[in-house]
């Protein structure tokens, strides 16, 4: 039936009737992608004729709301570890699982020329702290433990090390300069494809393992046409070109 | 399962803290709950609301302006660098500053709350009993108060003992320094350790209750007939 | 020179209530402030005291000055004992920790070491106010009554040289006032101090003021001598529903036979009930005006046991358009008459006239 009917008129019929006609997903999304989430929430709303409710979050607090029934249709989360577990589970559909965006570790400053060259400040370890996620729970935490590791400062460094929950509070700790230096996410200290404030340097890809944000439809959503096309837009072109401006990579 | 070697570092660091901010607070909140009791001045409602506020603010959002107020471009971070104490996020002592403040109405509200349901008759009868404003005090004022004080120790101890959003924002989370138990469970639930979770969480629930139960069943002396 | 005495000035001004004192009073005896409940008598009392910061005003004791524009000895640094409505006994103390707590204090601070000034050791204010066995005892476990004895034992074992009670038998029931005021009066008799005493109940007033403070609505009424006060025709000053005065006198003889006791008041001598008071002892009646009727001459054949010669002073009305009062000189003492107004012009009553009056009842407080 709908092919014979305009777009135009089916958007005007979802208007008047709410969201009967026009399918709503609901998703989780893992804090560190808010920014470019919501820009490309926009755009598929604008595209489709589908609406998205997004809830953000950590991913461990997120997952353990999956657990324990919380209403999400698929989950957008920060690291590889918890969408295969709800995979295994079998509360995530099988073979939707793929990787949305790669994460780019920084290392930062808020003050501007401390960091030029990252690898010999590391191995001088010139700075009062430095400020890395909870290598346990985030993965911009393990990659920089992997990237210190590698570099052989890791045993000299530890001394200095405070650990922030999450890569957001990471990002705080540094910014108000009560560590000096600290591994962020690119994301949080790029704009336009620039490091707008402070000083960084981009930690080569080759020091730690790529970080890899999956995301995977949940069992409640196996059947949303919302979530399917959300996916499918995830991976074109317009929303790609939204990742890399927010400083994450695709693959 | 007994706690492991990080857990028993978490829960005495947890107690030392709890220890050192109810001591520290016993000797703040004491005077500040004596004031706002017995002033008039137009002040008492401003100040009085200061003190509440840690009870209404979230704590990230107490902790948030901690991290910048104790950071080398904040006042008191600047303060304590000219002083030569360095600066106290990441620190226990920085931990002890953002307890004081997070449990401040915790000690101050039941302790002016006692102060207040003195009246002025005891100690006017004490004044005319050769007593000084200092005496008065000392010997009429703070043992009238007694249950107050148990009051407020108990709830500041158990109060700090609970927090965690503060300590969560200035600590930095570093082992045996400022990785106190409530901390430890949350990394446990982040990182899906739920067993390590439960058992940790097992030990605070006891205690709490433990304290809140000799905190219902005291009486004073005096107050038995 | 010092004076002695007590010298108050004090104004206090609060929203719907005002004071306006400036008062001697005396340094000896008792002096009962007396008026209404929001007549000021406490807030006076309290001045003194230096309980009251907002009062503005002189106050000096003895030539000492406690307070005036320049000067403010706190509570504590002043000399006195204080008596509160309800004891305000400490409830964490034992009741001779209670005593010993202002004990101690005024010893430590050299008042008291005086010989002259310690008057009252506190074994002496234990005894005087018979609370021996309850030392050991909280004040929570006491009666009202006991209460109020420790408290007044509290205020006299920090030795004060001026003694303030503010309604000290008011929150007691009838019982426990009988219990209390035969102690008052020992200390009436035993002090050697001045005692201001803030009350509205006229049997008190009767049976312990030496001085009359009478106070309304923020303001001294009259002030003077008890008996001179309550002569007084000009003003409505009653102690309880009735006129009279109050005499002082000792108890002179004993008539066994008929169970009567012989009272020297001036020069007069009054036959009252045998109280069981000892020969020599301090006594204290009141004669109610409309128990004393006036003739020309002594009347033989009357049950009416005191008759006894005077001279009228002065004549005034009474409430009622029916009656005046007749103030009279009875060897020195003022005595009040009620009589009609018929009765007073058929006798010719005039100031200067001598009479007989005959008193039906006295009371022997």
């Amino acid at each position: 039936m709908k092919q014979f009917v305009p777009v135009s008129a089916v958007l005007a019929l979802a208007l008047a009737a709410g969201t009967a006609a026009a399918d709503e997903a609901q998703i989780a999304v893992a804090a560190n992608f808010t920014a470019p989430m919501k820009t490309i929430i926009q755009m598929f709303e604008e595209d489709t004729e589908h609406t998205v409710k997004a809830s953000y979050g950590s991913t461990g607090k997120l997952y353990a709301q999956i657990e324990n029934g919380a209403p999400f249709e698929a989950l957008l989360a920060a690291d590889q570890k918890r969408p295969e577990l709800l995979e295994k589970e079998g509360v995530a559909v099988p073979g939707t699982r793929f990787t949305y965006a790669v994460g780019t570790l920084v290392l930062w400053s808020a003050e501007p020329d401390v960091v030029e060259d990252g690898e010999a400040l590391l191995k001088s370890g010139d700075f009062n702290k430095l400020a890395i996620a909870n290598p346990k729970l985030a993965p911009y935490g393990e990659a920089a433990m992997q990237t210190m590791d590698a570099l052989g400062v890791k045993a000299a460094l530890e001394p200095k090390l405070v650990r922030g929950e999450n890569i957001a509070q990471t990002y705080q700790f540094v910014d108000t300069g009560n560590a000096e230096v600290g591994f962020v996410a690119l994301s949080q200290v790029m704009q336009d494809g620039q490091i707008t404030k402070g000083s960084g340097w981009i930690v080569p890809g080759d020091l730690h393992e790529p970080i890899r944000q999956d995301a995977v439809i949940l069992d409640k959503g196996k059947d949303s046409a919302a979530v399917t096309a959300l996916f499918a837009y995830l991976k074109g072109e317009k929303a790609q070109a939204v990742i890399h401006d927010f400083g994450y990579e695709t693959e | 399962m007994p706690l492991s070697e990080t857990d028993l570092e978490a829960i005495v660091l947890t107690l030392e803290l709890a220890t050192v901010t109810t001591l520290i607070l016993f000797l703040v909140g004491t005077p500040i709950a004596w004031w706002l009791s017995r002033t008039r001045s137009r002040w008492k409602g401003p100040i009085g609301a200061v003190v509440a506020l840690p009870l209404v603010l979230p704590p990230s959002v107490l902790g948030f302006y901690l991290l910048v107020t104790l950071g080398p471009n904040g006042p008191v971070g600047w303060l304590t660098q000219t002083l030569g104490i360095g600066l106290l996020p990441f620190t226990f002592w920085g931990l002890v500053v953002g307890s004081v403040l997070y449990s401040l109405p915790f000690m101050v509200q039941p302790v002016q709350n006692a102060f207040e349901a003195i009246g002025e008759r005891p100690l006017e009868a004490a004044a005319t009993l050769r007593a000084s404003p200092l005496d008065r005090f000392f010997t009429v004022a703070l043992p009238l108060s007694l249950p107050g004080f148990v009051t407020a120790g108990i709830l500041t101890f158990a109060h700090t003992v609970g927090e965690f959003g503060v300590v969560l924002m200035i600590g930095g989370n570093i082992p045996g320094v400022t990785r106190v138990a409530s901390v430890q469970i949350y990394d446990y639930v982040e990182a899906l350790e739920y067993g390590e979770a439960h058992r940790l969480a097992a030990v605070l629930l006891v205690f709490s209750f433990l304290v809140l139960l000799a905190l219902y069943s005291w009486r004073p002396d005096h107050t038995r007939k | 020179m010092a004076k002695p005495g007590i010298q108050a000035r004090v104004r206090v001004q609060w929203p719907g209530f005002a004071l306006d004192v400036d008062e001697r009073l005396p340094g000896l005896g008792v002096t009962a402030l007396f008026g209404h409940s929001g007549s000021g008598k406490t807030t006076l009392l309290r001045c003194i005291a230096g309980l009251e910061h907002a009062a503005a005003g002189e106050i000096r004791f003895n030539g000492e000055t406690w307070q005036d524009a320049s000067t403010w000895v706190p509570t504590h640094r002043r000399p006195i004992g204080y008596v509160f409505q309800e004891a305000s006994l400490f409830p964490h103390l034992t009741v001779l920790s209670n005593l010993r707590y202002g004990q101690k204090r005024s010893q430590a601070k050299g008042q008291g070491q005086d010989a002259r000034e310690a008057r009252f050791s506190l074994e002496h204010a234990i005894e005087l106010l018979g609370i021996g066995h309850l030392l050991k005892r909280r004040p929570a476990s006491l009666s009202g009554g006991e209460r109020q004895r420790v408290g007044i034992a509290r205020a006299l074992a920090v030795s004060p040289r001026l003694l303030l009670m503010d309604e000290p038998l008011a929150a007691l029931d009838l019982a426990r006032k009988q219990e209390i005021l035969p102690y008052l009066e020992r200390l009436h008799d035993d002090l050697e101090i001045p005692v201001l005493y803030v009350s509205h109940a006229p049997d008190e007033v009767a049976r312990l003021a030496d001085h009359l403070v009478v106070m309304d609505a923020g303001r001294v009424l009259a002030s003077g001598p008890l008996n001179q006060i309550l002569s007084r025709l000009d003003l409505p000053i009653r102690l309880g529903e009735d006129a009279g005065v109050v005499l002082d006198g000792r108890v002179a003889e004993r008539d066994e036979r008929w169970h009567l006791l012989r009272v020297a008041c001036c020069s007069a001598s009054l036959w009252v009930r045998d109280s069981g008071a000892a020969i020599g002892d301090h006594a204290r009646i009141r004669i109610l005006a409309r128990d004393v009727s006036i003739a020309h001459e002594p009347k033989t054949g009357t049950s009416i046991l005191n008759t006894l010669p005077a001279r009228v002073l002065s004549l005034g009305n009474d409430a009622h358009p029916a009656l005046s009062l007749v103030k009279l000189d009875v060897a020195g003492s003022p005595v009040l008459a009620r009589v009609t107004h018929r009765s007073a012009e058929q006798l010719g009553l005039a100031p200067g006239m001598t009479v007989w009056i005959q008193i039906k009842a006295v009371a022997l407080l």
